[in-house]
């Protein structure tokens, strides 16, 4: 695929509430993600995201100030359940979203079918990295833009990027939890609830912090602890990718998957943008307007200032980071542990 | 490169706060009026919380000689001052240094990164403490500004100092 060279990228970015919306558009968003208050997005927290009303007040000021809406309904339906998922497609194309984030091949065939004119992304909960898949996920349902998993180097995201017919998303800054984008499976097992479904990788209401009289808190999900942490030590998600467990090989708890560490690819801004990525997606629906403002603000600057020939750090953001670490991940090499 | 927490940037807790262990019986008063006023103003905020209107919140401030106990039930609200001692039933509980709290409230802190940091503690009912922070988020601009607002220039005074102490002008 022939691409310009420095053109001004996308900044995608995270709105979980009404008010975390408007405040991401004025902080300089180029697109907002955000989804209903049900299953079919895969941040659905407790007394987060949006109902269909505050969904058009949200599109109305988001368009107002020029900023495109995608709605996520990227989560995948299980069987006799597909109504909601369409519900999600119908109402958000009868609301003027911008553009659909699917994962589902169903839901994406039905939006494709039903709403033809309405962009549609692949999410990555599809976990689609290689020519061959995306290529098919174009073909067949018309996608417009991938979101690349993270777990590509930037030079194999250089290569994509010469060999698929379609946009490229990338994840900019936030969350690490890499496993197998949308097929994991491990809250399930521990708790019984859908990891994608009922709350992310920790359903609110599966978690307990327990404090002990040495000052330990350790961190429960469900009947499992998974992590403590010492006084004073930084803590992370309660996610079981990011606990640390006992093993007989080890003389200590370790982390076993992930490790408490946030993504953040500021300094590969220029290897990005040159690799032909279109678009930058900030992680965070589940955080605050805080959270919002601060990314959203620093990110906006970044990328102006990485087309005007400057190389960004944003060593500061570091303090809204998981574990308060932040790392390149695989954008720089597969060996980020 | 060493970075400084967010906990790291705030500030001595104004000698104000700390004097307020006057009477709680005189405090009371204010507390209801602030909670049926923001429960008037503020409808969508309880939606949000959706059956977690009627769980009961203890809210630690450290550094004050109380603790707040807060139902968010837009039918019967409750906002109390309860003595450290006879600290009452509640399903949730969040505990931290009252700028870091004032800035949750004031929409200028992450919760999450508070966590991170160590400087906020939850224990009991993480999913009623996970729908009142993200209840709370969706107010555009500042509960603590319209709390101030409601005692007049005291309040707006009272705010100044403390954002100036915890965060710096803004």
């Amino acid at each position: 695929m022939n691409r310009p060279a420095k053109k001004r990228p996308e900044l995608v970015c995270p709105a979980g509430t009404p008010a975390a919306l408007r405040t991401a558009v004025e902080a300089g968003a180029d697109a907002v993600y955000c989804g209903f208050q049900n299953a079919t997005n895969a941040r659905n927290f407790p007394g987060l995201n949006f109902t269909p009303d505050e969904m058009a007040g949200a599109i109305a000021h988001a368009h107002a100030a020029g900023t495109r809406v995608l709605l996520a309904v990227n989560t995948f339906p299980p069987a006799g359940k597909f109504g909601l998922w369409q519900e999600a497609v119908d109402l958000g194309a009868e609301l003027g979203v911008d553009a659909f984030i699917l994962a589902d091949i169903g839901v994406a065939d039905y939006a494709a079918r039903v709403h033809p004119g309405i962009r549609r992304h692949l999410s990555v909960q599809a976990a689609a990295s290689s020519p061959e898949a995306i290529r098919y996920f174009v073909e067949e349902f018309g996608i417009r833009r991938v979101v690349l998993p993270r777990i590509l180097t930037v030079g194999e995201i250089r290569a994509l990027a010469d060999e698929i017919p379609c946009e490229i998303e990338t994840f900019i800054f936030g969350n690490h939890g890499l496993m197998i984008e949308g097929r994991c499976s491990l809250t399930n097992y521990v708790t019984g609830l859908s990891t994608n479904m009922d709350g992310v990788c920790s359903p609110a209401a599966e978690v307990r912090y327990d404090t002990g009289v040495d000052g330990c808190v350790s961190t429960r999900l469900g009947p499992h602890i998974i992590d403590r942490f010492a006084p004073g030590e930084q803590a992370g998600y309660p996610t079981i990718c990011k606990g640390r467990y006992f093993a007989p090989a080890r003389g200590e708890a370790y982390y076993a998957f992930e490790e408490p560490v946030s993504l953040n690819l500021a300094p590969l801004l220029p290897e990005l943008i040159a690799a032909g990525v279109d678009a930058f997606k900030i992680e965070g629906r589940q955080r605050s307007r805080a959270y919002v403002r601060a990314v959203v603000a620093a990110f906006r600057k970044a990328i102006d200032a990485t087309l005007a020939g400057g190389r960004p750090e944003l060593a500061e953001l570091v303090a809204l980071t998981e574990g308060q670490r932040q790392t390149e991940g695989a954008a720089r090499t597969k060996r980020w542990r | 490169m060493p970075v400084r927490s967010p906990a790291a940037r705030v500030g001595a807790v104004p000698g104000f706060v700390r004097l307020i262990p006057l009477p709680l019986f005189l405090l009371q008063p204010l507390l209801d009026r602030v909670v049926r006023r923001l429960a008037a103003d503020l409808p969508e905020v309880f939606d949000r919380l959706g059956r977690h209107r009627t769980s009961r919140f203890v809210i630690d401030a450290r550094e004050m000689p109380f603790v707040l106990v807060l139902r968010p039930d837009p039918d019967r609200p409750l906002f109390a001052a309860c003595p450290r001692h006879r600290e009452p039933e509640h399903e949730a509980r969040v505990e931290g240094r009252f700028l870091d709290l004032l800035g949750l409230v004031d929409g200028d802190r992450d919760g999450d990164a508070l966590f991170f940091s160590r400087d906020l503690q939850i224990t009991g009912d993480t999913e009623a403490v996970v729908c009142l922070r993200n209840a709370l988020d969706d107010v555009d601009g500042s509960i603590a500004e319209r709390v101030a607002a409601m005692l007049g220039p005291p309040g707006r005074l009272a705010l100044s100092v403390l954002r100036r102490a915890g965060t710096g002008p803004r």
